[in-house]
């Protein structure tokens, strides 16, 4: 079965700033790794090639860095990568990215299925796979914890914050997955070696057919008003003592407060 | 003359990190469980760790002793006991890839190589330790077969390894010429393993008896030749000479990294304990010594790489390193202090790993004297 995996490089969750002047992400000499619910995606994809043989595809939009991303990708087990990369993909919103994206999985060709993380960890918007399905015209599932592929379905169990839910669909379909799907594989030396050596196409816009009207800002209708970091300025208080005394204590605030 | 590694040693190198930060978080209960650590090898074996020095053509990276000494030396800065099973599946895999035919090669290098199958070696005995020539488990040729007799003890890998180079002695009387190196399989009738010795530490290593008794060897599997093994137990014991300098330096390398932290956290005085002059000057001698180990081990790896003879280099960094990490272990435990004894801190448990170093594969004295033989050599054909 043919398998795309659609990727996103984000910073190191760990270390985003964001400048408080621009409003913007301070990206320099932030480390940049594949957003950590894809490395799911990326594990689930190779697990049902190993299954039921095929190949993996990775895609991702991005500057030309996100080639690293793609490189550790193939490192993990992938067979090929595609780097979308113009200038004129940026300033993409969801909607954009879905449709670049679309217009790439197009180019490949045939695919069975498409895998993607649930959400990005830096925008956290989970709006780009159905985005993509959507544009594709093909059905999506999302939040899955389990794939099952049988014949020409698809029979997913999908992690839902109360319970299980298992739905079944044809493929060619989308699916996005959960990180307690899996725990992703570490690279192996030799997928190192072979990472150092793949040749990764990367394309523009016009290579993939896309119109530069849908491309990028122009593309875009989201208009981001500020970004900012919440302030974390809430006073805290540390009680000391003795359990009983320090329990006494914190009951009395609390309804000093009126919380009980 | 260029210390720093290319790029493609640095992803390789990279890549290991990530695998040896998940194995720095599960050392403590692998050392606890008693359990040999075969979740560790399954990653490992999927990540093509164990053929790195073995030629692409049987399974391996390609690479050379450099690298597979540098991934030694994280195994164990991440967890020790991990690194010494890895040091110990070289002993068996080097003498197969040095001296083995191709239909040796074929039959067990590949598995060794891409760790489908774990690796030992058998050359000590209950009253063979250091004279290493003076091997007593028998080897009598009977058509064309070997029947072994004897007993190997303290074989790391023993047991849970599938394949084995043992040396035994098939000519009695004639010394070391009467010594052959032969590659036995776990489950060969004749061949079976007696106690798991209990050790200072590494509690979940496997260090187990190989009982021979009566034990058919095909002739095919007689490593290099009849009479040649004791040559083929001097090559290995260099490379492991490598291994254990390098898995040393990473061992001393975690102990210091322990106590560079708790330095810095802990405070008496009023103040860090980092800012007092006597822990600035443990911490400085610690790092130094590290340096000086990893350096000659990297030295001794790099020799061997590059054709050259690396015996007495290796018994170098073996002797050093060795003798290193105790000291560095040691004063890992003072900067602890109180702390640093119990068993709330990994660096009681370093500081018993270490004094492995100075014993195994030829001991401090052992080393000593293959330097010093070396470099009389070198002063007398001068």
């Amino acid at each position: 079965m043919k398998i795309i995996v659609s990727i996103k490089q984000v910073p190191d969750t760990t270390e985003v700033r964001i400048n408080p002047e621009t409003g913007t992400l301070m990206r320099d000499g932030v480390p940049s790794i594949i957003n950590p619910f894809d490395e799911n995606a990326i594990e689930a994809a190779l697990q049902l090639k190993e299954e039921h043989g095929g190949e993996v595809t990775v895609i991702t939009m991005g500057p030309p860095q996100a080639d690293d991303a793609l490189r550790q990708a193939i490192a993990m087990g992938a067979d090929n990568a595609l780097l979308l990369c113009d200038r004129a993909f940026a300033g993409s919103d969801t909607l954009a990215t879905g449709y670049a994206l679309a217009q790439a999985v197009r180019k490949i060709g045939d695919f069975d299925l498409i895998i993607c993380g649930k959400q990005a960890f830096d925008g956290d918007t989970a709006q780009v796979p159905p985005g993509l399905a959507e544009q594709l015209g093909i059905p999506q599932v999302t939040y899955a914890i389990d794939i099952k592929v049988d014949g020409k379905k698809v029979r997913v169990k999908r992690l839902l914050d109360d319970r299980f839910e298992v739905v079944e669909a044809p493929m060619p379909c989308l699916i996005t997955v959960v990180k307690q799907i899996n725990e992703p594989r570490h690279a192996g030396l030799k997928g190192v070696m072979k990472a150092r050596k793949a040749e990764i196409p990367w394309v523009t816009a016009e290579d993939i057919g896309a119109d530069l009207e849908r491309c990028g800002l122009s593309g875009s209708p989201t208009n981001v008003m500020r970004v900012f970091a919440p302030s974390h300025d809430h006073k805290a208080e540390k009680l000391e003592g003795e359990v009983p005394d320090v329990a006494r204590q914190l009951v009395s605030r609390l309804r000093d407060a009126k919380v009980l | 003359m260029d210390f720093s590694f290319t790029e493609e040693q640095q992803e390789i190198f990279d890549a290991v990190d990530e695998i040896c930060a998940d194995f720095k978080t599960t050392a403590c209960e692998v050392d606890e469980s008693g359990e040999y650590p075969w979740d560790n090898i399954k990653v490992m074996a999927e990540c093509d760790l164990f053929g790195v020095p073995v030629p692409e053509e049987w399974g391996g990276m390609g690479m050379g002793f450099l690298e597979w000494g540098v991934i030694g030396e994280k195994l164990s800065a991440a967890c020790t006991t991990t690194g010494a099973v890895y040091a110990a599946h070289m002993l068996c895999m080097y003498p197969i890839m040095a001296f083995g035919n191709d239909a040796q090669k074929d039959k067990y290098l590949r598995d060794l190589a891409s760790g489908k199958k774990i690796g030992a070696m058998g050359l000590t005995e209950p009253n063979v330790g250091s004279d290493a020539g003076s091997v007593q488990t028998r080897a009598e040729k009977r058509g064309d077969k070997y029947i072994l007799n004897g007993t190997k003890i303290f074989i790391t890998n023993g047991g849970d390894a599938e394949t084995y180079v043992v040396v035994a002695n098939s000519s009695p009387g004639r010394g070391t010429r009467g010594l052959t190196a032969f590659i036995l399989e776990k489950g060969m009738p004749g061949f079976s393993f007696g106690k798991d010795e209990k050790k200072m530490a590494y509690n979940s290593l496997s260090n187990r008896e190989l009982i021979f008794e009566d034990c058919e060897v095909p002739e095919e599997n007689v490593l290099y030749k009849e009479g040649r093994g004791f040559r083929v137990a001097m090559d290995l014991l260099d490379i492991g000479r490598i291994g254990m300098a390098v898995g040393a330096v990473g061992l001393a390398q975690a102990a210091y990294d322990c106590a560079v932290q708790y330095a810095l956290v802990r405070e008496q005085f009023g103040k860090k304990i980092s800012e007092f002059q006597a822990i600035q000057f443990h911490l400085a001698d610690m790092a130094t010594d590290i340096e000086c180990a990893r350096l000659l081990s990297y030295q001794a790896a790099w020799m061997k790489d590059q054709g050259l003879p690396f015996g007495k280099q290796a018994a170098m960094a073996k002797l050093y390193g060795s003798e290193a990490v105790s000291r560095v272990c040691s004063k890992a435990v003072q900067i602890h202090g109180g702390h640093g004894y119990t068993c709330e801190y990994p660096v009681e448990r370093y500081m018993r790993e270490a004094k492995l170093f100075e014993i195994v594969e030829g001991t401090s004295e052992i080393q000593r004297g293959v330097i010093a033989l070396a470099l009389l050599r070198e002063a007398i054909s001068k």
